[in-house]
């Protein structure tokens, strides 16, 4: 049962006194005529002579109080001013796509959009005001009385600095947010904001890729702008950049889906994830790390032998494997049928390289033969 | 609606590099001064690129939170927030006296008043004593002290050599501390030689960085003397040859840092008097409510 507040009905008086256009919005249409208020919603209700105090307990009938409480909800507490707030504040009830009658229902068992590795659910007050929660997908089914509760967006701050171990995280798109909080009792702003601050820019560039507006910019042009000591990103070859968007751009290392190429027209091959949000260039992580391969591409190849059983080079295999894949601490002490277990990996140093820690033996530089 | 954007260098490797950027912005945002406060980074996020986007206000005060004018201020800033139409001649400035300048953000159309950096602001020499006073725990710290104002050098950037001089010699001014002096890590007078420069006992030690990191948590502790390893830690105040230094670590961290990036965007004509007088009280740590340890073992750098 919706309830429509005294203030709300001031608010649709106030509206529509005030000579502006009439109310048309989400299937509540109102407007003040010559003859008194008219008023409608989808649901069969029409009113066209209707004088204040009808308008007023009008708007307040069991069918109509959820259009009136839904269009003051839009229209006057969240307003038009945060276009991207508000764009996601309406996804996450699917406003575009449901009526009132139906999104009420849905909200009060509450509406849920994924973002990341987050959850927001929207559920719906006895006045129409919209609540947020946001929680780790994780702790989806959890009991928010055994999670760590928070109602300001800047303390999301301190739970995306760090990953579950205590490292820092660089990147706030990797899919390393810890679980294990709530943000229970949020308003449509400090949701928002506090997306915002798990993932900065998200909602922005989210809402600007649904209009088609997102200003997407590619390899070349981003590499072509770096100045001082990542000036040498450019020199990059092609195929490098793909190495690059394969290591560090897919869904298992960063949540953002990758929309930018290598140029407008020439694709990248690598799978660019499927995320809610878009990435619309290279980051600075990217460009950091471009700059560091830039440097090794310059190096040409030599031809090395080593000596190694058919066992140890696929032992190696694993080895980076593990490591690429972020594996190592999952591999269990004593499990010597992993390749790159620590023990199986020690036993390999000790057998194959020499005391200046050359692979069997073999130097690195050829003039240190 | 205003809204003042701070944009910082922050740091792939240490969440240190944007701590203060963030403690300053909670600072002012509290005030209620502005609409919206929000940072942006060259190496965090939101990025400079994408900073501007998740604000909502029509006016922007964007302050550089570096402390000189050089690369970052006077290119990778302006290009990166694609400030149309930027020019480092919009500042006309000798280095010291960027104030600021009113632009478009390309992307995003706001009116973005640039601003210069906090480091060069005169206010920012009051943070340096504040810093003193906070170290020392002494409201009224001067009298048989030295003030020691450590910067980079020339090396990376002329002007960050500049700015350093020129509060070392307003703090000399003030006539209060009874010897200031410029060191440097890269060039003479250096830091390493800090003793050689004073006769008082007492040294507070001051480095004019934005935040604590690699050349004021390490570099500089050890090149002073005070301690072999950084790692095992230092005493403030430190013996070194017989003078007692109090290293204060990076400026930057200092509370009242909101108060010059505040000074940066009321110079840019952001109304917020208030905010200003609000914001030198509220970060008043020595002689206010809450002792600070000055005899404690843990460095009150990167507080």
């Amino acid at each position: 049962m919706t309830d429509v507040r005294g203030a709300q009905l001031d608010a649709l008086v106030d509206r529509l006194s005030s000579g502006s256009d009439p109310i048309e919005f989400d299937g509540l249409r109102a407007a003040a005529t010559e003859d008194g208020y008219a008023l409608s919603t989808p649901e069969g209700d029409e009113h066209d002579t209707l004088s204040e105090s009808e308008l007023r307990a009008a708007a307040g009938d069991d069918d109509v109080a959820p259009y009136v409480t839904n269009w003051y909800y839009w229209e006057e507490v969240v307003g038009r001013r945060g276009r991207h707030r508000r764009a996601f504040l309406r996804h996450a009830e699917a406003a575009n796509e449901h009526s009132v009658p139906e999104r009420y229902a849905a909200l009060e068992d509450g509406m849920h959009t994924e973002w990341g590795e987050v959850v927001v659910t929207a559920t719906l007050g006895d006045d129409g005001e919209r609540r947020y929660e946001i929680r780790h997908a994780d702790d989806r089914d959890a009991d928010p009385e055994t999670l760590d509760r928070y109602d300001d967006p800047l303390d999301a701050r301190e739970l995306a600095t760090y990953d579950d171990r205590g490292r820092y995280r660089p990147l706030k798109t990797a899919p390393s947010l810890v679980s294990g909080w709530v943000f229970e009792d949020l308003d449509g702003r400090d949701a928002v904001e506090t997306l915002d601050v798990l993932y900065p820019a998200s909602v922005a560039n989210w809402n600007l890729e649904r209009e088609g507006e997102l200003d997407v910019t590619h390899w070349r042009e981003t590499a072509e702008r770096q100045t001082g000591i990542y000036d040498v990103v450019d020199e990059l070859p092609r195929e490098a950049v793909e190495w690059v968007s394969e290591a560090c751009c897919v869904d298992s290392q960063c949540l953002k889906r990758r929309e930018w190429q290598y140029e407008d027209g020439d694709d990248l091959a690598a799978d660019g994830g499927a995320g809610a949000f878009p990435c619309r260039e290279p980051c600075s992580l990217v460009v950091a790390a471009a700059r560091k391969w830039t440097k090794l591409e310059e190096e040409g190849t030599h031809t090395y032998e080593f000596e190694l059983t058919p066992s140890e080079k696929e032992q190696i295999e694993a080895i980076i494997d593990a490591v690429a894949d972020g594996r190592v601490d999952e591999i269990r002490e004593a499990d010597v049928y992993e390749g790159a277990n620590r023990y199986r990996t020690r036993y390999l140093r000790a057998k194959r390289f020499d005391d200046e820690g050359n692979l069997s033996g073999t130097p690195t530089h050829r003039d240190a033969e | 609606m205003q809204a003042l954007v701070i944009v910082a260098h922050g740091s792939h490797l240490n969440p240190d590099s944007s701590a203060p950027t963030h403690r300053h912005a909670d600072t002012i945002r509290a005030t209620g001064a502005f609409d919206e406060v929000k940072t942006g980074f060259w190496k965090e996020e939101p990025s400079l690129r994408e900073v501007l986007r998740t604000v909502e206000s029509d006016e922007v005060y964007v302050v550089p939170l570096f402390i000189s004018e050089g690369y970052f201020t006077e290119q990778v800033i302006p290009r990166e927030l694609r400030l149309s139409g930027w020019d480092v001649s919009e500042w006309e400035s000798d280095g010291l006296s960027a104030d600021t300048a009113t632009l478009t953000a390309e992307d995003t159309g706001q009116t973005i008043h640039y601003c210069g950096p906090v480091g060069t602001h005169e206010a920012m020499t009051d943070v340096l004593v504040r810093r003193a006073e906070t170290v020392t725990g002494d409201p009224d710290v001067g009298e048989g002290f030295g003030l020691a104002v450590v910067g980079h050098g020339t090396e990376r950037n002329e002007n960050s050599a500049k700015a350093i001089e020129y509060h070392a010699e307003r703090v000399r001014e003030m006539d209060r501390f009874d010897e200031v002096q410029a060191l440097y890590m890269d060039e003479e007078p250096e830091v390493d030689d800090v003793t050689d420069y004073f006769e008082s006992e007492d040294v507070v030690v001051v480095p004019l960085f934005i935040a604590d990191g690699f050349h004021t948590q390490e570099d500089i502790p050890e090149d002073m003397g005070l301690t072999d390893d950084y790692r095992t830690g230092y005493d403030v105040p430190a013996e070194v040859d017989g003078h007692r230094i109090w290293y204060a670590g990076a400026v930057g961290t200092e509370g009242l840092m909101a108060d010059v990036i505040l000074e940066r965007a009321a110079d840019a004509g952001a109304a917020i008097e208030s905010a200003i007088a609000a914001v030198r009280e509220a970060t008043r740590e020595a002689g206010a409510t809450s002792e600070t340890d000055a005899d404690g073992e843990t460095p009150a750098a990167g507080d």
